[in-house]
């Protein structure tokens, strides 16, 4: 066998197999999922309900919305994954999972947000004007006509949300979580081999980014049945 | 049926309606007719409320449905609306299109809508579309379909906004020719639209509005044999 071959493969046994350590890896590529699809489903919440009271006639809710919107977005994530985890939850015992996601969460709702809105206000005019001429209420018309189409719309960067989230996900270091990346970053601290664990860090992302990316991409097209000329 | 006192309306500063007092019998075809920018399709549409009127009253079955206090929603279903633009929901098939509000509005049960979009698709011809959606239909066919739509609901007065004003030349006849079979059946109908051969030939009454104002209004054939006011005289001049 090639002296390089031979290398290679006690290095990656060194680093993947040895001690458990793909064990490691593979309980923080659980947090990482955890705190993603967490943080999802909490900031598609937030998100939801941000930008209805954005696109309200209520000038308070519009306000709060603004500030929220605007807050959130105009801070790093580390800065408020801190701000969570050492100022707001630190007089509770909460775990450090749980605080991830809500910040996670909190920050995505604010993206979430200012996407549904334009997909809200994307949908035409003439479309409301129609359902409210035939005596649909307001909101009958803003579930029955605005929000399907908005829906459509919105799905590509609705799903490239989802794929910044994860990415973003790698910050949770910061506040001594075991993700993905903290995993790969502990190998590399015992074994002194910066190479195996961060490209397998490298690798497993970009196989959870490119799969999300092909299968929203499937459902897009499902969706588009109706725009067919 | 309809009664508009000193209606107005303004967008700001701009004085798109000033005072307008009309009145509209069951079974009238009210054409509407004027340069644009006269306000002509701002009073359509403050009919059934869709603009908010800044001032005045309209009085609809008994009601003033300027009176916020008023079901408008109500009010609307007996108001079925046309637009230039046919905004059929571009997310629903063309049966969804026209069952959707009378099923969510509690009016005709899944099945008994369903009927009737079918009973009203084959008076049009369009039967075999049901399934379809609407950018994949012509123009004329989602005007059509449109018009079928608001008919669903079995409205008392039908409000049509320049409704052939978007379609290429040769399918504005098939709208023109449903909106007259509409007439012969005795539908209560107010139209704003350029079309001065259907003015003429299905109308009972024709306004002109100018400056957002009533100038002159008459029969089809005194309106266009004998207009009276120097700008509709105008005006006529330079469409017929």
């Amino acid at each position: 066998m090639p002296e390089f071959l031979v290398s290679l493969s006690q290095a990656l046994y060194q680093n993947l197999v040895a001690k458990d350590r793909w064990l490691l890896l593979l309980q923080g590529l659980g947090n990482t999922l955890l705190i993603a699809l967490g943080a999802i489903l909490i900031g598609t919440v937030i998100g939801v309900v941000i930008a209805l009271m954005r696109v309200s006639d209520n000038k308070l809710l519009q306000g709060i919305a603004k500030v929220y919107v605007t807050v959130i977005r105009g801070i790093p994530m580390v800065t408020q994954l801190m701000i969570f985890n050492f100022i707001i939850f630190a007089p509770v015992d909460m775990p450090k999972l749980m605080i991830a996601t809500i910040s996670f969460g909190v920050n995505s709702g604010a993206y979430c947000a200012e996407i549904f809105r334009a997909g809200i206000q994307g949908v035409p005019l003439g479309q409301k004007e129609a359902g409210r001429s035939l005596g649909l209420s307001k909101a009958q018309t803003m579930y029955l006509i605005v929000i399907p189409q908005a829906v459509k719309a919105v799905l590509p960067t609705y799903t490239n949300e989802f794929v910044v989230l994860i990415k973003e996900t790698a910050v949770a270091s910061y506040i001594a979580l075991v993700d993905l990346t903290k995993a790969s970053d502990m190998i590399r601290n015992a074994t002194f081999n910066a190479w195996v664990p961060l490209l397998a860090a490298a690798a497993i992302y970009l196989c959870l980014t490119l799969g999300l990316s092909h299968l929203f991409a499937r459902l897009e097209r499902r969706l588009a049945r109706s725009d067919r000329g | 049926m309809i009664e508009v006192k000193n209606l107005e309306k303004s967008f700001k500063e701009l004085h798109v309606l000033k005072g307008i007092n009309e009145t509209i019998h069951r079974g009238e075809k009210v054409v509407i007719i004027g340069p644009s920018g006269s306000g002509k399709s701002t009073f359509l549409r403050c009919l059934n409320r869709l603009e908010e009127p800044t001032s005045g009253e309209i009085w609809f079955e008994g009601q003033n449905i300027v009176d916020k206090r008023c079901d408008i929603n109500k009010l609307r279903q007996k108001m079925g609306m046309v637009f230039q633009q046919f905004n059929l929901f571009s997310h629903l098939t063309v049966e969804e299109n026209i069952t959707l509000a009378p099923v969510k509005l509690k009016i005709l049960s899944q099945e008994d809508a369903r009927a009737r979009a079918h009973e009203l698709l084959e008076r049009i011809g369009l039967a075999d579309k049901a399934s379809v959606y609407p950018s994949q239909l012509s123009g004329g066919q989602q005007q059509r379909i449109a018009i079928v739509r608001a008919l669903a609901m079995n409205p008392d007065v039908m409000l049509f906004d320049e409704p052939t004003s978007a379609l290429d030349p040769e399918m504005v006849g098939e709208v023109l020719s449903l909106m007259r079979k509409l007439a012969e059946d005795g539908m209560t109908m107010v139209v704003v639209t350029h079309e001065m051969g259907f003015a003429r030939e299905v109308g009972t009454r024709v306004l002109f509005m100018d400056e957002g104002q009533i100038v002159e209004q008459n029969t089809p054939g005194e309106f266009f044999g004998n207009p009276q006011n120097p700008r509709l005289q105008d005006f006529l001049s330079k469409v017929l």
